[in-house]
């Protein structure tokens, strides 16, 4: 949060796309971009394309759903999305820089740097307390100890677990672990926060709990994309994309990139941070 | 990423499961200790060999007579026409003059030896008796525990005196003292005027179940005026034994009318006796160690494999730590860093573990550390780390982040 990461890095962004039309204010550039991207698993006979010409940009500020079934290519489209894995086709861009070329080892630092992730599964580094686990990225970035010490700390208060720091993920419900992996996502100030069923795994509560911290980090600024096939989920979100068979079947915008989250602020909710 | 922080990531890793790294240490420190235990064992058993032949007297020389086995039957044809052939002659008091008048001789002791009966009174004792010169004691590092040595010129005068071994006194009289008394050495009675103190065993023959006698005596009563069996050349200073050597070779096979091939002598000193024992030692010493290296070599093998495992078994960490940005390099020095750490651990214990136990003596050998085997097994334990967690450590680093994370 204290550290900003260019937004605008290097690399030539296709202008060819138009912008999307409900966007009020365009931007020059996009969070992320996906162009005509078709993901291919297996050779030959056996080949499945799980996206088939798949493209949409994301702006800052965003917050958006991609909503679909399982089967339906979401998994894939949030691979790709976090650079986890590179296009068959087509190109990805996350500010303006082209996956397609990157390395191992660039992607490695590409997802350090502009990416946050939140796992159904919490994806937590069992016996590592939840400041340690939060430190972990900006270990990997190469920041000192107390640097990290302190953006880790920063990150988990925000999240509102700052009395839970020491304890371990076993000794956390759910909801709080949850919370410890999206402190661990935002605390690099990441371009984009991706969340993938990021309730799947918690009760209603909880899930609400979470989806608020989610609003409340997007008031403040952060890019996010929710991947979910809950409507209650997609209900938080600006902009809900629908994805079948690999395809972008619906695109609906709910409210504008730089306008309020639409749930933000319900009555006995915390003050927005800023 | 500081090699400070991966070498938490790796501790950490490793305090995850103890038993398990404990287990995988242990293989380690078992090769390391039994390479460090057993060369020290091989290396004491040599030192011990050494010692013994050292006790014979740094800078003495035997020559020895050989009956030339080699010459009779190759020289007839190699040699034909030739005058310069010659039968194997007798080593002969003659001979020992000769000797006596080389460079750094300090003292030449012409010796006949052969086994007899002692007896006194009921008890007997067959021992190795020598007819010498008194000279012969202080060559062959014998000291006297009581009474005193023959004379000179009680070996001029071919008197019948004799000085007993500790172990040929203590069969035949006891713990009396023998000096005054009379033995019968082969039914011939002699008068014991010394004792000699105990040398201990020198390889397998006790050194101390002898009988020495005057030269002259012992070939008059005992084995006639043939050939000598040695002569024990005392050179002035250890130093020296090299070129006194040298020099008895030459003035004998001048004497004998030899050459190297078919000498009737053979000439031996301790350092000749010593390069002989000490590379027997030494092919010991590696046959020690090369067993010890193999246990370390399966201490090894067992770290890949428990690696293999541990990798396995986080692949779902490893995926996570990808996604959040832990570069391949990174992940390859954690896992590379938790195996070395798992061999240098091991290896450190070992040399404790070897250290220790060259403490005890092991079947009668006393081991005694060789320094570089100590930082080699050390360094060879570090160098299997790396190498045998290097398999392990790179496929970790090389799984996909996007597997890694479905993986349960």
């Amino acid at each position: 949060m204290t550290r900003p990461l260019p937004r605008h890095a290097a690399g030539a962004t296709p202008k060819t796309q138009p912008l999307p039309a409900a966007r009020p204010e365009p931007q020059p550039q996009p969070v992320i971009r996906l162009v005509s991207v078709v993901k291919t698993y297996g050779t030959g006979e056996a080949a499945v394309q799980a996206l088939r010409g798949v493209s949409l940009d994301v702006a800052g500020r965003d917050y958006v759903a991609i909503m679909g079934a399982s089967g339906s290519g979401k998994s894939t489209m949030m691979n790709i999305i976090g650079c986890l894995d590179v296009p068959s086709e087509g190109q990805f861009l996350i500010d303006g820089i082209d996956t397609g070329s990157l390395d191992e080892q660039q992607l490695a630092v590409l997802r350090n740097r502009k990416i946050g992730f939140v796992f159904q599964a919490f994806n937590l580094i069992p016996r590592m307390t939840a400041l340690a686990n939060v430190e972990l990225p900006l270990s990997y970035a190469g920041l000192r100890a107390a640097e990290r010490r302190r953006r880790a700390e920063a990150a988990l208060r925000l999240v509102g677990l700052a009395d839970r720091m020491n304890a371990q993920p076993m000794q956390l419900s759910g909801g709080q672990q949850q919370r410890v992996a999206v402190a661990r996502a935002l605390v690099t100030s990441p371009s984009l926060i991706l969340a993938d069923e990021p309730t799947g795994n918690l009760d209603t509560r909880a899930s609400r709990d979470l989806m608020e911290v989610f609003d409340r980090l997007n008031a403040a600024g952060r890019t996010i994309v929710v991947i979910t096939h809950e409507a209650d989920v997609a209900a938080h979100a600006k902009r809900v994309v629908g994805i079948q068979d690999g395809h972008i079947v619906a695109d609906r915008r709910i409210t504008a990139p730089g306008a309020p989250p639409p749930l933000l602020g319900r009555p006995g909710r915390g003050p927005v941070p800023s | 990423m500081s090699p400070a922080q991966i070498l938490r990531f790796a501790l950490a890793g490793l305090a995850a499961n103890k038993l398990r790294s404990a287990l995988t240490t242990l293989g380690i420190l078992i090769g390391v200790g039994s390479v460090i235990l057993l060369v020290a064992v091989g290396n004491g058993s040599s030192q011990s060999v050494q010692n013994a032949i050292s006790s014979l007297g740094a800078s003495s020389i035997t020559v020895l007579h050989t009956e030339g086995s080699a010459a009779p039957a190759a020289a007839p044809s190699s040699l034909a026409g030739t005058t310069a052939f010659a039968e194997p002659q007798n080593l002969t008091t003659a001979d020992a003059q000769a000797l006596a008048q080389a460079q750094g001789v300090a003292s030449v002791s012409p010796a006949v030896s052969t086994s007899e009966t002692l007896s006194y009174g009921a008890s007997s004792d067959t021992a190795s008796v020598t007819g010498t010169y008194p000279s012969y004691f202080p060559a062959e590092d014998e000291t006297l525990s009581a009474g005193s040595y023959f004379t000179t010129q009680e070996v001029n005068t071919a008197q019948d005196v004799v000085v007993l071994g500790s172990e040929a006194a203590t069969d035949l009289f006891g713990t009396a003292n023998p000096v005054g008394k009379s033995v019968l050495v082969a039914g011939i009675p002699f008068t014991v005027v010394g004792v000699l103190a105990a040398k201990g065993a020198s390889g397998l023959s006790s050194a101390d179940n002898l009988a020495v006698a005057p030269l002259t005596t012992v070939q008059d009563a005992l084995t006639g005026f043939g050939t000598l069996n040695d002569v024990v050349v005392l050179a002035k200073s250890a130093a020296l034994v090299d070129s006194v050597e040298g020099e008895i070779t030459s003035i004998l096979d001048l004497r004998h009318h030899e050459s190297a091939a078919d000498a009737d002598f053979e000439v031996l000193s301790a350092s000749t006796l010593l390069s002989t024992a000490s590379s027997t030692a030494h092919t010991f010493t590696v046959l020690l160690g090369a067993v010890a290296a193999i246990s370390l070599l399966v201490g090894g093998i067992g770290i890949t494999n428990i690696m293999l495992v541990t990798v396995t078994e986080r692949t779902r960490e490893i995926g996570i730590r990808k996604a959040i940005g832990a570069t391949p390099g990174v992940i390859l020095a954690q896992f590379l860093t938790e195996a070395t750490l798992l061999a240098m651990i091991g290896g450190a214990l070992g040399v404790l573990a070897g250290v220790i136990g060259t403490r005890f003596t092991i079947v009668g050998v006393k081991p005694v550390i060789v320094p570089l085997s100590i930082p080699l097994a050390f360094g060879v334990s570090a160098l299997i780390g790396l190498f045998f967690g290097g398999f392990p450590a790179n496929r970790a680093a090389r799984m996909r982040p996007a597997d890694a994370l479905r993986y349960e």
